[in-house]
């Protein structure tokens, strides 16, 4: 009697274990494919958020490197070179014509030259910069501290985030990269409009003529060939909502890990 | 005669973290595989250096237009078509890619959403992992069961032969962890869990920026990296050996005490082992 309920159960058991397993790897695939899915998962970057704020204080700076640690072939990130007629007119011109507009919630708007941030005081970091697929490449990078540049706009108290709207076309032109930086990453002295990469005017394939590096976040967050700052309240209505070109791909907007 | 008695071996609280931890490794290991198929090389340092990694899965094509997967270690390379460098996609053609869709989760390449999987899991796998440590700790439970005794360092040669022999302990040794089982679930628990925790953290700009040592411990981000993958390796090194073991020392009853707790063992006639009877 005994033996009989002993191999219906391990038949039972064993039934259950392997359809479990068949059932959670076939699953877990068709989850993915939820959003509900996708949107409990990715809540877990605002606790590691949370959890990093807790651990790493609001200054602490990423490290530095020396020249000797800098890539013979630094790796480019994204677009390489903007397929958009208006870039390029500004790129064969040396981008003299170019004008970063920095605007939004902000008393006094403003549209820099590339002259007028090269006059502002310099910031040189030798840093590394790590793509979200696993890579990492160390360069050094110049240019002035957003904060400094925010500074000469005066940002109003209800401005909450830095929006970066880009050059590059993506996706067959119909919308363009973008990023969003909360008003904390501002401030952080390695937050810099770079210029210059390795002591050289920044070339097209990194980005030129600025681009925003980060020192403590992902490479997708450092946004190429910037040509518009807006300080807003809320990213949301941007884009398909999620704060960046990536971010609405997918990707965490808290890109520190 | 030799009869069987049902003893209680798994706590409850054991039962229940061991199959939290099965699902959270089973989905941080397919996942961690989807965000190395994102960048299939390993390398050592603090950065990538690209044309010489320790470890890279890719496909290579010849000028008759065969591509080959090839994986190279060190210097070494090996072609494997069909499972690293180059296999079946989504659409059933072959393509790029480090693992094959059945390692990967998702099986597509997807990475953003590989990291979704494994940046939600890691907070289980840790949470999961201390309760674990704090219930050993303050149940007796890593003392009494896991910290190896004299008797089981002096016996451990022995152990380690029987076991290559597949002969495993009956009767009242069966009620004990062996000294190899014991060392084995101490360095995953407290040697290679940690381990993959730190180089997985490391690899985070964020808490590089907090925690610089990290990066000193660890030689770098990359070599990180590399740990982290070994690490990962390892587990499933250890999974394997884990279900071998289960499988050839009676299946069943190993899979019951872990689910209902109870472990029958053969006691002879006139032993009183002192088990509870079913």
């Amino acid at each position: 009697m005994n033996e009989i309920i002993s191999t219906r159960r391990r038949r039972l058991l064993l039934g259950l274990g392997a359809g479990t397993t068949s059932l959670l790897l076939g699953g877990c695939d068709r989850l993915s494919n939820l959003p509900q899915t996708q949107s409990v998962l990715s809540a877990a970057q605002w606790l590691t958020r949370g959890a990093q704020r807790l651990l790493v204080s609001r200054d602490a700076l990423a490290p530095q490197y020396t020249r000797a640690d800098i890539a013979p072939v630094f790796r480019p990130n994204g677009t390489t070179d903007p397929d958009n007629p208006q870039y390029q007119t500004l790129a064969k011109n040396g981008f003299r014509d170019w004008r970063l507009l920095v605007d939004g919630l902000v008393e006094r708007p403003r549209s820099f030259s590339l002259a007028d941030l090269r006059a502002m005081p310099a910031q040189t970091q030798i840093t590394r910069h790590d793509c979200v697929e696993g890579w990492s490449c160390i360069g050094q990078w110049t240019g002035p501290m957003l904060r400094d540049v925010l500074a000469l706009v005066l940002p109003k108290p209800q401005a909450r985030y830095v929006m970066f709207f880009c050059a590059d076309p993506m996706d067959d032109g119909s919308d363009y990269y973008y990023e969003s930086i909360d008003l904390r990453t501002a401030a952080h002295p390695q937050t810099l409009l770079a210029y210059d990469l390795n002591g050289e005017t920044l070339p097209i394939t990194y980005g030129a003529p600025i681009r925003l590096r980060l020192g403590r976040q992902l490479g997708y967050k450092m946004a190429k060939y910037v040509m518009h700052i807006q300080l807003v309240s809320s990213y949301r209505t941007f884009g398909q909502g999620q704060g960046g070109y990536w971010e609405d791909q997918g990707y965490t907007w808290y890109a520190g890990i | 005669m030799a009869s069987k008695r049902l003893m209680y071996r798994h706590t409850g609280t054991v039962r229940v973290l061991h199959w939290v931890n099965v699902l959270t490794l089973t989905i941080m290991l397919m996942s961690g595989l989807q965000i190395f198929n994102a960048h299939p090389a390993l390398y050592w340092g603090a950065t990538s250096h690209f044309s010489r990694p320790i470890l890279s899965m890719e496909a290579l094509q010849n000028d008759q237009g065969r591509t080959w997967g090839v994986t190279t270690v060190g210097s070494h390379s090996f072609t494997t078509t069909g499972l690293f460098g180059w296999s079946k996609g989504g659409d059933g053609n072959d393509t790029e890619r480090g693992f094959p869709r059945w390692a990967t989760l998702p099986s597509d390449t997807w990475l953003a959403m590989g990291r979704l999987w494994h940046l939600f899991f890691a907070w289980v796998l840790v949470i999961n992992g201390a309760i674990y440590v704090g219930f050993g700790v303050l149940s007796g439970h890593l003392r009494r069961d896991l910290l190896p005794g004299r008797e089981d360092w002096r016996r451990l040669g022995r152990t380690f032969i029987d076991h290559a022999r597949l002969r495993f302990p009956r009767g009242e040794e069966a009620r004990h962890y062996n000294g190899i089982q014991k060392l084995a679930y101490l360095f995953v628990v407290f040697v290679v869990g940690p381990l993959i925790v730190l180089t997985g953290l490391t690899m985070s700009p964020t808490m590089d920026a907090g925690f610089p040592w990290l990066l000193t411990l660890f030689d770098g981000r990359q070599s990180a990296r590399t740990i982290h993958f070994a690490c990962a390796m390892t587990l499933l090194a250890f999974f394997v050996v884990h279900i071998l073991m289960v499988v050839l020392s009676g299946p069943w009853n190993n899979l019951r005490s872990m689910i209902t707790g109870r472990y029958a063992i053969e006691v002879a006639p006139d032993g009183e082992p002192g088990a509870e009877r079913e």
